[in-house]
């Protein structure tokens, strides 16, 4: 065993860890800060006597208060909610089909086809959407939830196929074809061995993509326009910022709170996540 | 229990012509290896048989049926593979029970199954555990006891010992054949070991190049190999080749190279007539060259002088130069013998070889 020097640990890991870590989670302490500060606090000068920038005395609940009474932010939740899980299951669903027969079939132009799904993904959201609000026009889904529900599934597809090849690909091809002389057919193969197997996989997929459609913001800013119909990045901004007037507390408290779920899904599946994402398979 | 056929076997890949006119009769309960270096074309004969892959041109026939259309499920086959490929999210108990589950077996008959597989193979105790909590040697028995568990026509292994160590591999080799004994299943095994091949096998198919070489007993390709590529393969330290030349003295043909002048046997006197005055490939095995005593007839010794010594306790190998020429020869444990001695070897004269040098069949 080596014997490393203490300071040279200090200073290559934990020195770099420590600022690393306190800068990653910064701007949600002043989020969580800002959210539970009184209005009188965060509207007076810098300069004013007993200003503390960086905590407060007088916490108050009155801005998550408002945002639940005031703005429809319940509504967005709910929105941006059905919005990602339906998006998600669809581009999962795809995905999974995809990501398999690209790994697993031998078909003309396989390589061809996994290479251009891979490059639709690379197509910029801030381009993609003037075609697709043609699209969304002409079948008359704009300002439904629908009209993201079908749009998202452009980037999220592409993406959960990518990531479902590579795992499918680490599992090892003798397991479904001793299933399928075991007496399953193709598809039952996949289903009962391989996906089965795939669940960290699957998972890891399942979590970006709900992360992804949840904090989308161009489709939803363009596509949606009634208050009721948005979801919380766009309406905790749209709602919240009039003209030059920031209700801060309740857009911090409206942040926090739509960050919080995507929050859960990540620790709840974090340890399949990261087998997910590096891809281990033990017979 | 089934025949399995083999007609005009042809597997092509986009520019590989992996396997050639392969024809082969897979008698009933018989256990039948097939062997060659890497990329000779048994593990994808085998897969054709299995219907992993698609077979290009030609027939199999297991059975009475022809299969070439059916899906892998259909063909009553059970096959292991090198890997073991137990599934990992199953117990023990369910990896040997998958099969019968996806064909509706009653649960009792599954029970009653999956319960004397395990105890034919002594892995009763691991039924509940999971493939990871296993070591290779029982991974590899679970392998083997989910293909029985089926009661299948034809066993397929496909390299199954190549995983294990070398002390696991010679015990699990035994008990194959005495599963094999046991249940006399009609089994295709594919090794590039040619010791699993020669033990195994109640016949072997030597392979190389997608063509098949020989197909025989163990002894018989030991003794009678057809080929240069064969006689190579079998047999370990393999045979010793000399290019030589034939002619003709006193009525007698004799074999001659710089450094060793043997006479040829009078067995195959008659079959060199024609390569009278033309270059040929000689092989010995290097069991059938001994150090020569006084009363060894000149004709077959010529002397050597030795390169190295390998004392393996049971026997000696020497490597041994005669001219130009190197050669193994396999020796007594009594024999002493030191680097740069010089030593008289003769030859066994019924058991050389012959080899055509442009079509390197034996003559």
């Amino acid at each position: 065993m080596v014997i490393e020097r203490r300071w040279k640990k200090w200073v290559f890991f934990y020195i770099p860890l420590t600022v690393f870590v306190l800068g990653t989670l910064f701007p949600f302490y002043w989020m969580f800060v800002t959210a539970i500060r009184p209005d009188a606090e965060l509207y007076r000068s810098w300069r004013a006597v007993n200003n503390a920038p960086f905590w407060t005395l007088q916490p108050t609940l009155e801005h998550f208060r408002d945002l639940m009474a005031k703005t429809m932010f319940p509504q967005w939740l709910w929105n941006t909610f059905f919005i990602a899980v339906i998006s998600t299951a669809i581009s999962l669903a795809c995905g999974l089909l995809a990501g398999y027969a690209l790994a697993r079939l031998k078909f003309p132009m396989a390589g061809a086809l996994g290479t251009s799904i891979f490059v639709t993904y690379l197509v910029p959201p801030t381009l993609l959407f003037i075609p697709l609000a043609d699209i969304v026009r002409d079948f008359q889904l704009g300002n439904t939830p629908w009209a993201l529900i079908l749009t998202y599934p452009t980037f999220l597809i592409p993406f959960s196929t990518w990531l479902l090849m590579g795992y499918f690909k680490t599992i090892p091809k003798e397991l479904e074809e001793c299933a399928r002389i075991d007496g399953a057919t193709r598809f039952g193969a996949m289903t009962r061995i391989i996906f089965p197997i795939a669940v960290p996989g699957i998972l890891s997929a399942g979590i970006f993509a709900f992360t992804l459609s949840w904090n989308e913001f161009i489709y939803a800013l363009i596509f949606l326009s009634s208050p009721e119909r948005k979801t919380v990045p766009v309406g905790v901004v749209s709602e919240l910022i009039r003209g030059d007037i920031y209700f801060w507390g309740q857009l911090m408290a409206g942040a926090l709170l739509g960050s919080i779920p995507v929050a859960l899904v990540y620790s709840f599946f974090v340890e399949y996540y990261v087998t997910g994402l590096t891809g281990s398979v033990k017979g | 229990m089934a025949q399995v056929m083999m007609k005009d076997l042809n597997k092509k890949y986009d520019e590989v012509h992996a396997v050639k006119d392969v024809n082969l009769h897979i008698r009933d309960k018989e256990f039948i290896v097939l062997v060659g270096p890497s990329g000779c074309g048994k593990s994808t004969t085998l897969r054709m048989v299995a219907g992993l892959e698609e077979i290009t041109a030609g027939e199999i026939t297991i059975g009475d049926r022809v299969v070439n259309d059916l899906p892998p499920k259909d063909r009553d086959i059970a096959m292991v593979f090198q890997n073991y490929a137990l599934y990992p999210h199953m117990t023990v108990y369910d990896n040997m029970a998958f099969g019968l589950k996806m064909r509706k077996f009653p649960k009792t008959e599954i029970a009653k199954r999956v319960g004397e597989a395990a105890e034919i193979l002594g892995i009763q105790e691991l039924l509940k555990r999971k493939p990871r909590q296993l070591s290779g040697g029982q991974r590899q028995r679970v392998a083997v006891g989910r293909a029985i568990v089926r009661h299948p026509q034809v066993f397929l292994f496909d390299e199954p010992l190549s995983n294990l160590d070398a002390k696991l591999r010679v015990q699990m080799r035994v008990e194959l054949k005495r599963l094999h004994d046991r249940l006399e299943t009609t089994a295709i095994y594919v090794t590039h070991d040619q010791v699993e091949a020669m033990t195994l096998g109640d016949r072997v198919v030597v392979m190389k190049d997608g063509w098949i070489q020989q197909v025989g007993e163990p002894l018989e390709l030991y003794g009678r190999p057809a080929n240069r590529f064969v006689a190579g393969f079998i047999g370990s330290p393999s045979m010793n080749f000399v290019e030589m030349t034939i002619a003709e003295t006193n009525g007698a043909l004799w074999a001659d190279t710089p450094g060793i002048r043997v006479k040829v046997p009078p067995a195959s006197a008659a079959r060199l007539g024609p390569y009278k005055g033309q270059r040929l490939t000689l092989g010995i095995r290097p069991e059938d060259l001994r150090v020569a005593t006084g009363s060894d007839p000149a004709d077959y010794s010529f002397d050597t002088v030795v390169d190295v010594v390998e004392p393996l306790g049971s026997e000696i190998l020497l490597d041994v130069k005669a001219g130009s020429n190197v050669m193994v020869a396999r020796v007594d444990p009594t024999v002493r013998a030191k680097l740069h001695d010089k030593m008289r070897l003769s030859l066994h004269p019924e058991r050389v070889h012959f080899f055509d040098l442009k079509t390197e069949l034996a003559i």
